[in-house]
């Protein structure tokens, strides 16, 4: 009982904020506009397959990329002294405290028609339009999302024990077979949450897209904002698809954790 | 040491807060209004603007709680679906004419606002509210055209340069549906007042065939595309172009030849309000000629009020683009409200054809 009652405004939290949010996008998702049991809404919705799919891939290569950047410089900043350390997490969190729509803006300043970057380029002689296509788009996100990959990185591989290194090495591992058979295993659970954390937030995100992309690159998070203007029902069946493909995805991935685990 | 700073600290915090607070109490005002306009719309005190919210507020001791709307959609969900109780609000022409169908406001006292006969006589009587019950227009302006000199060798003077193939990849459109449909419905020859979904069906086309020479849809971000020379023409309000224009010479801004759509905001009053005598006296205040030369010098839209004139910058009182003469305000139509399924139709092929 004692434990309980604490945790009593987190539930209620959950309750108002979480819990029937979803019930209302379940039941708008349902009905049509005079409320009636239809599932217009969802063959409405899959009128935007395609969109969605392109924001998919665009999230999963955005992942893979802030997975394969932020796994050296998690384990680099894991094996410092505790006070660099510190001061490493905080470098990573600095951007964090500005505002999300000041750093695309800036990145669309960065990268403009006679920006900084093109301006650069010209000189070596190379002319390309930055602005306006997919890898605009991609870039923002890693920009975007990379701390959040880093952060549960570096948590775990911060608590693996060295003489477990140690011991790999004296035992004849090499570095790779180290990194392969010790550090590796023992940071997957950092991995499926940076996993997630980076994934699930750049899946829905919108105004990146409107930002740094042209007219090809829209994502779901922009077309569900647009529907909402006049149309809850088919806004709220996109959402929810969307929830769940992202549902299964991390139960594929935490199942894909779990018997890692258990083959260790 | 560390034990007391933190004590310390803790204290200023506390008075802080409990300024802020008594701040928020009733602080000597006499009542208090909430006021809710759109975005940057309003003359907010910034550089050599004045600041008309304050001196509304020191004029008749009534404290404004102003917030701020981007969308006539977002202002007509706020209204009809949750009680929040405003007492001046800012809707558009055709959202004018959906409050008042749906009874969401009320009739206005005229009597309570003397400056109403400053109104020039074209905003009065409008064909969304054609006895003049509710509104009180605020301000008005056209949509029109702005190119970049340096960019394109031609003059364009008509909607039909949005569809130029030699701009390919350098052309802005609206980022909302009823302006983008109102553009291609000109030049579908389609009145974009009121339509039909044939109607729509026609100009979605049109703007399909539009979209391969896009840059992209645009709303605020085409201020940044405009002045730092990314896209070479858009479509976009008369006023705002003036302010682009100020900040980038190689800009110039057109009425095109085949008309425009001409839009007038409002001061309403909302049926729930809480002070109606307090949101009477912000509406007659702002129509002073002097109120609404200072917030039509900062917004740089056209004030519908006689008057005015003798306080407006001489630039922008000259601007054709943002006063057009007579005859071309004779071309050009205003919005009417649309019924939801239709509205709802043309807002989902807009999403497909952006998608």
């Amino acid at each position: 009982m004692r434990l309980k009652r604490p945790s009593i405004p987190y539930i209620a939290w959950m309750l108002v904020f979480t819990l029937v949010p979803i019930v209302l996008i379940l039941y708008y998702s349902f009905t049509d506009r005079s409320g009636q049991l239809s599932l217009e809404a969802f063959s409405k919705a899959f009128g935007y397959t395609d969109v969605f799919l392109r924001s998919l891939w665009i999230a999963f290569i955005s992942t893979l990329i802030c997975l394969v950047l932020a796994y050296p410089v998690a384990y680099f900043m894991s094996r410092q002294k505790k006070s660099v350390q510190n001061f490493l997490t905080m470098l990573i969190m600095i951007p964090m405290w500005m505002n999300f729509l000041l750093r695309i803006y800036a990145w669309v300043t960065l990268l403009q028609n006679n920006g900084p970057i093109d301006t650069m380029l010209s000189f070596l002689g190379i002319h390309t339009q930055l602005l306006g296509n997919q890898n605009a788009v991609i870039l923002g996100m890693v920009y975007e999302y990379l701390p959040f990959m880093v952060l549960p990185l570096y948590t775990v591989m911060s608590k693996i024990d060295f003489r477990l290194i140690e011991a790999a090495s004296d035992l004849g591992a090499n570095r790779i077979g180290v990194m392969r058979k010790v550090v590796f295993p023992l940071s997957i659970p950092g991995i499926i949450s940076g996993i997630t954390m980076v994934l699930v937030p750049s899946a829905s995100t919108f105004l990146v897209a409107q930002y740094l992309g042209g007219t090809n690159d829209i994502m779901i998070g922009d077309v569900i904002d647009k529907i909402f203007w006049s149309d809850n029902h088919t806004g709220s069946a996109i959402a929810l698809v969307l929830m769940a493909a992202i549902f299964i995805f991390l139960i594929i991935l935490n199942l894909f954790g779990d018997e890692e685990a258990i083959a260790e | 040491m560390k034990k007391y700073l933190s004590i310390l600290l803790s204290l200023v915090i506390c008075a802080a807060c409990a300024t802020v607070f008594a701040g928020c109490g009733s602080g000597g005002y006499e009542g208090e209004i909430n006021v809710y306009n759109w975005g940057e719309y309003v003359a907010d005190g910034s550089e050599d603007y004045e600041d008309t919210v304050e001196l509304f507020e020191k004029e008749y001791n009534i404290k404004v709680n102003y917030t701020t709307f981007e969308t006539n959609e977002e202002l007509y969900n706020i209204l009809s679906s949750s009680n929040s109780a405003y007492d001046v609000i800012f809707p558009s022409d055709y959202m004018v004419e959906k409050l008042i169908a749906e009874d969401l406001v009320q009739k206005l006292d005229y009597s309570k606002i003397p400056n109403y006969d400053k109104i020039i006589d074209r905003f009065k009587n409008m064909q969304y509210d054609p006895k003049s019950e509710y509104t009180v227009p605020y301000s008005w302006n056209v949509t029109g055209l702005v190119y970049n000199k340096t960019m394109t060798d031609k003059k364009p003077d008509s909607w039909e340069s949005l569809w130029d193939k030699d701009l390919e990849g350098s052309i802005l459109q609206f980022n909302n549906s009823r302006d983008a449909y109102a553009i291609a419905m000109q030049l579908c020859k389609i009145n974009p007042s009121t339509f039909t979904k044939a109607e729509v069906d026609k100009a979605t086309k049109k703007l399909k065939e539009q979209r391969p020479l896009l840059k992209k849809y645009v709303m605020d971000q085409v201020f940044a595309e405009m002045e730092n020379n990314q896209a070479a023409i858009a479509p976009y309000y008369a006023g705002d172009i003036y302010t682009m224009m100020t900040n980038n010479k190689d800009l110039v801004g057109v009425l095109p030849k085949d008309g425009s759509n001409l839009f007038v905001d409002n001061m309403c009053i909302p049926k729930n309000a809480q002070n109606v005598d307090g949101a009477h006296k912000f509406i007659d205040f702002m129509t002073s000629p002097e109120m609404s030369a200072a917030n039509m010098n900062y917004i740089t839209y056209a004030s519908p009020v006689k008057g005015a004139e003798k306080f407006l910058d001489e630039d922008l009182k000259n601007s054709e683009l943002v006063y057009p003469p007579d005859e071309y305000l004779d071309k050009c139509y205003t919005f009417h409200n649309i019924d939801d399924e239709t509205y709802t139709y043309m807002q989902e092929q807009f999403v497909k054809v952006m998608s």
